[in-house]
């Protein structure tokens, strides 16, 4: 089971939610179930997002395995300069 | 990374890397010999030319060019009828390159031709005839935001606000970050302080504009030969843009004249392309300088409220900051990077920020160096020096109370691990420039930065040839100077010269896919899919000294450059050299070569801290950097020489953005200042030496502990030179740039409010 | 174009060898120099002498070569950074350039390698102020200026030695 806390951003559309557990094996699965969940997210997680596990991001590689109780971000997809 | 840890970087001694050997690509810059996008010529060149709207905001109602088809000499006219809307996600990217029902800024192109020269191109331009409808436009991202603003997109409903607006507007999407509750925070203060910032838009500045040569044949296949971040997201936007196969079109990286984020998109290359598939010719495409700073992107202009409280022993309790960023006529801003950074170096309990990206009536921003950071650091670091002032602590002393370290949850939500904000804000306290006397009219101004830094896909290819030397082919175009790190690296991992290797930037279709030139990531994940590259070469190499031997592979090892047993046991062999194996690698097994592809990962965050000394003449309110020291972590300096050019560079386009750089909009919406002339970069008069110190805080994300150290370097500078000039002034600028007549203008108004 | 142009004829020294070309009479010395002679080391960062990347020694004085019809070289010297070398042998700008890590991308490097042998030609022992004066007219966006003022002060003191 992983903790996946919402930034402002997204409590919008998952409904004033500021964090929800989510049971996914790595980051692919949770961000299909928090989509499968959460309707509304879909389209911010379908413009790309990274996603931060115990404090490291992720940008790129979707079968990154969550560890139990691991804490999830969900952030915008990095890029830079 | 899943890459065992074999060393620890910080008590490991190299062989190679901290060295500063000369860069393998140095002998043909300083001879003329490099060639960079506009060097390149073929056989039956056309020359092309785009021709671009001179209204900030106008329809399109038709475009004929019956005229300019007839100039003999003409080969090709391409139109918004020439690029079909495809792919969702690359719409912006092609509206920007080629205007659809209307023009949205000063500069949008319209049309281009291609012809047999310049002169023929550019009177083939004055011929063609674009009927426009003008409407009302708006450049101020305030004044864009406002109700009743012309609105340049009809279907552009805010993003992540719930309910939906009901109405279209230019602002295209709201963002926040933060945890806890600022209102209990600034309940718990001594002293809250609110102010609120502006920041002009600036471009990236890189010397050599855009160019390109474009050569496409009747069966599909293409050659692309341009001065890009990105060769393989060249490849692929064009390809889609154009309908072609991605496998037909061959790019190749030129050298490329800086880039600093600003050529991470295309602009040019899908209209050469098509230019060339039409008449059956190569096409070369080059920007003038005024059609860079018209039609490539700068950064956004910003406008910002921040809000900060402090106890009277300097504990931070709360953070706000409402950030408004306008990314020009597309959505896209990097406000969110801006909300995310604001309050990032520092442990906060109560921190809030909300972000806005805004569309206006100005070319479309593209990335520049920490895209987003800087205006925000401005903000937030203003406030803070003037906190430190109003309650009596000295700067560095009050970041170091409320600095984040490993395990501080970040402003934007994660924990961080392993980092040197303390470090280098001790070293910046150590550093004699923190001691050093000031002059008459001066002032001395600190700040603190922060980048995230990312990896993304990687791919390279080490080949060992026969006679013990290695060529190495990357697919990140050498921006700054990595390919003498890689050199290094592949070098340090193999165990033999740097002068053994060669490393070069291979085209699109000899190696896998590589993401852009960007986010500080080319020594971090082209490094570390070096040092994979390498150990997979090294691994075949055991293999072939364990064959020769007649022994099992894994009782050989690879150590300092040659094959061993890996202990007694396995037998006693004379240890054999790289060059002993490749020698025979045609006959023990054929061509030796590592590989590596990867999603590169753990970047690992970065922190800098600048110190600088400015003079204000309070006459004419000209500012003047006297001093400038840069600290800064990059986790581990493979190539110190080129980490300090990095440090140094960051400071200068900061110092620029702080005092003289501006995008100058009229009231007709025309940007007033597209050349260097009136857009001016620090030359090399208006700057003092700039001092380096490298703090070295291993990454725990990579085996050598190397973190990005490209961007960092930006974010600080605009607020140390803001903090600066405002303890010379006597008053808080709170606008940039500081040019004389706004510092001016400060100091008359603080002189009245006196008297 | 309709009607035919006539080219000017212009014979003039290049980096120490003669040479001969046509160019059109609206044509610049860059253009020349790069589209016509292959001599690409020059750069157009601007068109219009405002970067210093196209610098050129013209008769011993650097110009922007942007601003310098093609036509206007007939009879003179001109130098570009294709000919501060001799043969496999740097010019110490050059080497020192190198050694000190005095560029990045290298775009701006020609111009500043030719305006900083002009400038230690009529000034071979400058102070940092006229170095960093002297190259005010060339543009640099990458190295902030310090390891090229350095450069360029390590080469002036090897070339004094002689």
């Amino acid at each position: 089971m992983a903790l996946v806390k919402l930034s402002g951003t997204l409590r919008s559309a998952a409904g004033g939610l500021t964090e929800l557990e989510i049971d996914a094996p790595n980051i692919h699965q949770l961000l299909l179930k928090l989509a499968e969940q959460h309707p509304k997210l879909k389209p911010v997680l379908d413009r790309g997002v990274s996603v931060a596990v115990d404090g490291e991001i992720y940008r790129d590689d979707r079968f990154r395995p969550l560890p139990a109780g691991s804490e999830v971000f969900i952030l915008p997809r990095m890029a830079g300069g | 990374m899943p890459l065992d840890a074999t060393i620890d970087p910080a008590t490991h001694k190299f062989a190679l890397v901290g060295t500063r050997p000369l860069r393998p690509d140095g002998i043909d810059k300083v001879t003329g010999r490099a060639r960079f996008g506009a060097d390149a010529s073929a056989p039956g060149m056309l020359v092309g030319k785009i021709l671009r709207s001179p209204h900030a905001h106008a329809r399109i109602r038709a475009i004929d060019t019956s005229k300019a088809a007839k100039l003999p000499g003409v080969k090709a006219i391409v139109t918004r009828a020439d690029f079909k809307e495809g792919d969702p996600g690359l719409r912006d990217v092609l509206h920007n390159v080629m205007a659809r029902d209307k023009a949205l800024y000063d500069g949008h192109a319209v049309a281009a031709v291609a012809a047999t020269s310049a002169a023929v191109a550019r009177k083939a331009l004055k011929l063609i005839r674009v009927d426009y409808e003008i409407l009302p436009h708006v450049t101020d991202v305030d004044e864009a935001m406002k109700p009743g603003a012309p609105v340049l997109h009809a279907d552009m409903i805010t993003a992540n606000v719930e309910p939906a607006p009901k109405k279209a507007s230019n602002i295209a999407s709201r963002c926040e970050f933060g945890h806890g509750d600022p209102e209990i925070g600034f309940k718990q203060a001594d002293l809250v302080i609110a102010r609120s910032f502006k920041t002009e838009a600036t471009h990236q500045g890189y010397i050599e504009p855009h160019a390109c040569l474009a050569s496409v044949g009747s069966d599909g296949q293409g050659e692309l030969w341009v001065c890009t971040q990105g060769h393989y997201m060249v490849r692929n936007q064009c390809a889609s843009l154009l309908g072609m196969d991605v496998s037909k079109l061959r790019v190749t990286a030129s050298e490329i004249g800086g880039g600093f984020g600003g050529k991470t998109t295309v602009f040019i290359e899908p209209v050469a392309l098509a230019l060339s598939r039409k008449a059956g010719r190569p096409v070369k495409l080059v920007m003038s300088r005024e059609e860079v700073f018209r039609a490539s992107g700068p950064t956004s202009s910003a406008s910002m409220d921040v809000k900060i409280g402090v106890t009277k022993d300097g504990r931070i309790t709360a953070g706000t900051a409402e950030i408004r960023f306008q990314g020009g006529a597309f959505a896209g801003s990097p406000v969110e990077f801006g909300a995310m950074s604001a309050f990032a170096c520092y442990d906060l309990e109560h921190v809030k920020t909300v972000g806005y990206d805004v569309v206006t009536n100005r070319p479309k921003q593209a990335a520049y160096r920490a895209p987003g950071a800087p205006m925000v650091a401005f903000a937030v670091e203003s406030v803070l020096d003037e906190l430190a002032k109003k309650i009596g602590m000295d700067p560095i002393e009050l970041r170091l109370k409320n600095a984040a370290k490993e395990g501080t949850r970040s402003s934007y939500g994660p924990k961080y691990k392993r980092i040197g904000l303390i470090e280098c804000l001790e070293a910046a306290r150590r550093h004699p420039h923190y001691k050093a006397p000031l002059g008459p009219n001066q002032g001395r101004g600190i700040a603190a930065g922060f980048w995230f830094n990312f990896g993304g896909q990687t791919c390279v290819s080490l080949n060992v040839n026969v006679d013990g030397t290695v060529a190495l082919a990357v697919g990140t175009p050498d921006i700054g100077g990595s390919r003498a790190s890689m050199c290094l690296i592949a070098a340090e991992e193999l165990g033999i010269g740097y002068e053994q290797v060669r490393a070069i930037v291979a085209d699109t279709s000899s190696l896998g896919y590589n993401d852009i030139s960007e986010g500080s990531r080319v020594t971090f994940s082209t490094g570390l899919a070096v040092i994979q590259a390498a150990r997979d070469a090294t691994a075949k190499l055991c293999a072939r000294a364990a064959k020769t031997w007649g022994i099992a592979p894994d009782a050989v090892v690879w150590e300092k450059g040659y094959a061993k047993p890996a202990s007694p046991n396995a037998g006693s062999f004379a240890p054999l050299s790289l060059a002993d194996i490749a020698k025979t690698a045609g006959s023990t097994g054929g061509p030796i070569a590592g590989h590596c592809e990867v999603n590169a990962e753990g970047a690992g965050v970065s922190f800098a801290v600048h110190m600088t000394d400015a003079e204000v003449d309070r006459e004419t309110g000209r500012v003047e950097i006297k001093r400038y020291t840069v600290v800064q972590d990059a986790g581990k300096a493979i190539h110190p020489s080129y980490v300090e050019g990095q440090y140094q560079g960051g400071a200068a386009q900061g110092i620029g953005w702080a005092i003289n750089e501006e995008y100058v909009y009229g009231r007709d919406g025309r940007l007033q200042n597209p050349g260097f002339l009136d857009y001016r970069i620090p030359v090399a008069s208006d700057l003092p030496m700039i001092d380096t110190v490298i703090v070295e805080t291993p990454n725990p994300g990579h085996p050598y502990g190397v973190r990005g150290v490209g961007e960092t370097s930006i974010v600080p500078p605009l607020a140390a030179v803001a903090n600066a000039v405002s303890a010379a002034a006597g008053v808080r600028l709170s606008e940039l740039p500081m040019a004389p007549p706004r510092v001016l203008a400060a100091i008359d108004a603080a002189a009245s409010r006196r008297s | 174009m309709g009607e035919m142009m006539s080219k000017v004829k212009v014979s003039t020294t290049i980096n120490g060898d003669p040479v001969e070309y046509l160019c059109d009479a609206e044509e610049t010395l860059l253009d020349v120099l790069r589209d016509h002679l292959g001599l690409t080391g020059a750069k157009e960062g601007c068109g219009t002498g405002d970067c210093g990347a196209c610098s050129v020694v013209v008769d011993g004085r650097v110009v922007c070569s942007c601003l310098v019809l093609g036509a206007e070289a007939e009879g003179r010297k001109v130098t570009t950074v294709e000919g501060l070398a001799t043969g496999d042998r740097l010019h110490p700008l050059q080497q020192k350039f190198l050694e000190f890590a005095a560029l990045q991308c290298g775009v701006c490097t020609p111009g500043f390698l030719v305006a900083a042998k002009a400038l230690l030609d009529r000034n071979p022992d400058p102070t940092e102020t006229e170095i960093r004066f002297g190259l005010a007219g060339n543009l640099c966006r990458c190295t902030g200026y310090d390891k090229i003022v350095r450069a360029v002060q390590a080469a002036a003191a090897e070339m004094r030695k002689g």
